[in-house]
């Protein structure tokens, strides 16, 4: 019979939405493949959080609990996950495909003998076996995968699965750790947030500027729209490379994929390594004053126009709107 | 020192995707192919390691015959060796990343880097893989790179910010752009990189773990609404925006 482990992540001993979309996930398959499940959390203080997961339907939580966890280290989480997996008896992993996620299911993967669909956007449930479905070239294709070993990993994309509530009493175990100096191989000193920003790759809207933006220092029309909305502000790689904007920002098959529930797309002619990062926003606006530009062929709304015009209008409208 | 690149061959960002006849992978005719462009900032990262620690560089690409071509650039951006792990074979990061560890353990490098993923499949696995295989530590996504003497301290890109984090060598290195900035070979360097050596080597290990079924092309959605021309249609978008699509 089949158990499920899925390793939550938690920042700074909390717990972030693709970790509540994994535990609802976890909780889903466990009882479509008729087995058990149980949620894994890492870190220095996580047991204070761990009790929440109950209103997800989680029944088990394990904690693994240490001073030196307070921040991710690809070798003692890699440990961690493999070991609780083998002491468990789990079959199946789930990991969010986040950068900490993706950085660490390659080591379990390795610890476990096991195979990994990586950045999984739907899981069916086939002859009592999960099928994968994940985009390959950036978004351009689907695939289906199977994973044939006997254990397998599966790394979920954030912001696609439902976080479904479900009342449940998490029954909290802490875990028994054996940590070595050198499980700590590879150390995280520091991390730095970029407060003032929100990453494109974990927003719900973006707002992306391209070429037609003409310079960088129109880029505020941009992020004026943005702030009113949220939103975290992208960009092509054109302006990318053109020095107008941050790599971090940019979207598409060489930059970041994303799949936000609105994805507004100023001056952005849609060169198909652009539309292969975004196309699978779940609400697509166009701004481009060229009615035959790619990037209109995969909006839901467009404005065939100048943005120079509409984004200041579109912002306008935006504040009165949402002030009331 | 001895840093080594491992790459890969992939269809360039222009490609048009098309499923080829078996269903499962892509059609490859009209594609070109180039070296996985994350991969370029793995190989500048080697050669800069050879012009200022007078470092040995290799590549080491798992492929086709054809493969040999991004080995080649690699010659012309100022590799020294190139080997390339022959095979037809079908192989998922799983077996790439074994047949890479195979070869790896007997070169004693201080330093590994990859490309942060491949454009083809996406997968973020290979370099971490061989990491683990190895039993050597492991950075991903990293934009910036610092060596001092034994110790690696690197940047690495997380949603909303950054980590740093430190490790001590042999390392592998998973590059995201802004790493570095790949040159471009000049005419002699492309020219000279034609004709020189390729060592080859037998895959050691050709079972995937991982099979794909079936390959599709997603749903292409009807053609949208234009709302207007004007900045009078910026009312009109953020009443469906908000009534029709509920997104805001």
């Amino acid at each position: 019979m089949a158990k499920i482990l899925a390793f939550v992540e938690s920042r700074d001993n909390k717990i972030k939405n693709a970790g509540f979309e994994l535990a609802s996930t976890a909780v889903k398959y466990a009882a479509e493949l008729g087995a058990e499940s149980e949620i894994l959390l890492i870190g220095s203080d996580v047991s204070t959080v761990a009790g929440s997961l109950g209103a997800y339907g989680v029944k088990k939580v394990l904690v693994a609990e240490d001073a030196r966890l307070d921040k991710y280290s690809t070798t003692a989480y890699a440990k961690i996950v493999a070991e609780t997996a083998k002491q468990r008896g789990c079959d199946t992993v789930f990991i969010s495909a986040t950068q900490m996620g993706k950085d660490l299911a390659p080591r379990v993967s390795a610890k476990l003998d096991a195979g990994l669909a990586v950045d999984c956007i739907d899981l069916k449930v086939e002859g009592g076996e999960l099928l994968a479905t994940r985009p390959v070239y950036a978004g351009k294709a689907l695939i289906q995968v199977k994973v044939e070993s006997p254990v397998k990993l599966y790394s979920l994309r954030p912001n696609v699965f439902k976080i479904l509530k479900a009342e449940a009493t998490a029954d909290v175990e802490k875990l028994q750790l054996n940590l070595t100096d050198a499980d700590f191989a590879v150390k995280t000193k520091e991390v730095v947030v970029s407060n003032e920003k929100l990453d494109v790759s974990e927003a719900t809207i973006i707002v992306s500027g391209g070429r037609g933006l003409k310079g960088p220092e129109n880029y505020k029309l941009v992020e004026d729209l943005a702030a009113v909305l949220g939103a975290a502000v992208g960009a092509s790689r054109a302006v990318v490379d053109a020095g107008w904007r941050p790599h971090g920002e940019q979207v598409g098959q060489t930059g970041k994929t994303v799949s936000p529930n609105l994805y507004i797309a100023c001056g952005i002619s849609g060169a198909i390594q652009h539309l292969a990062g975004m196309s699978s926003a779940k609400c697509i606006v166009a701004i481009n004053k060229d009615k035959d530009a790619p990037i209109f062929q995969i909006a839901d709304y467009g404005i065939v126009g100048d943005v120079f015009e509409i984004l200041p209008a579109l912002t306008e409208e935006f504040k009165k709107v949402l002030a009331n | 020192m001895k840093a080594i690149a491992c790459i890969s061959q992939v269809p360039d960002t222009t490609t048009k995707v098309k499923v080829g006849s078996d269903g499962r992978t892509i059609d490859p005719s009209g594609v070109t192919y180039v070296i996985n462009p994350f991969d370029e900032f793995a190989v500048e990262a080697a050669v800069q390691l050879k012009e200022k620690s007078a470092a040995e560089t290799y590549v080491i690409s798992v492929g086709k015959e054809s493969a040999k071509e991004v080995i080649k650039k690699a010659y012309a951006m100022g590799i020294d060796k190139g080997i390339l792990i022959k095979t037809e074979a079908e192989l998922d990061s799983f077996a790439v990343a074994k047949n890479l560890a195979d070869v790896l353990k007997e070169m004693n490098a201080d330093i590994i880097f990859f490309g942060k993923q491949s454009i083809d499949y996406d997968d973020s696995q290979t370099g971490t893989l061989v990491a683990e295989f190895l039993g050597i530590p492991s950075i991903s996504v990293v934009v910036d790179l610092k060596i001092e003497g034994n110790t690696v301290i690197a940047e690495r890109e997380i949603e909303g910010g950054k980590e740093i984090v430190e490790a001590a060598m042999p390392v592998v290195i998973c590059a995201q752009k802004g790493m570095n900035n790949p040159r471009y070979p000049n005419l002699k360097g492309i020219m000279a990189a034609k004709t020189r050596p390729i060592e080859e080597k037998q895959p050691t290990f050709t079972e995937s773990k991982t099979k794909v079924v079936k390959m599709e092309l997603p749903k292409i959605k009807g053609k949208g609404k234009i709302v207007g021309t004007d900045a009078a249609a910026a009312v009109e978008l953020v009443k469906l925006l908000r009534e029709e699509a509920k997104v805001i």
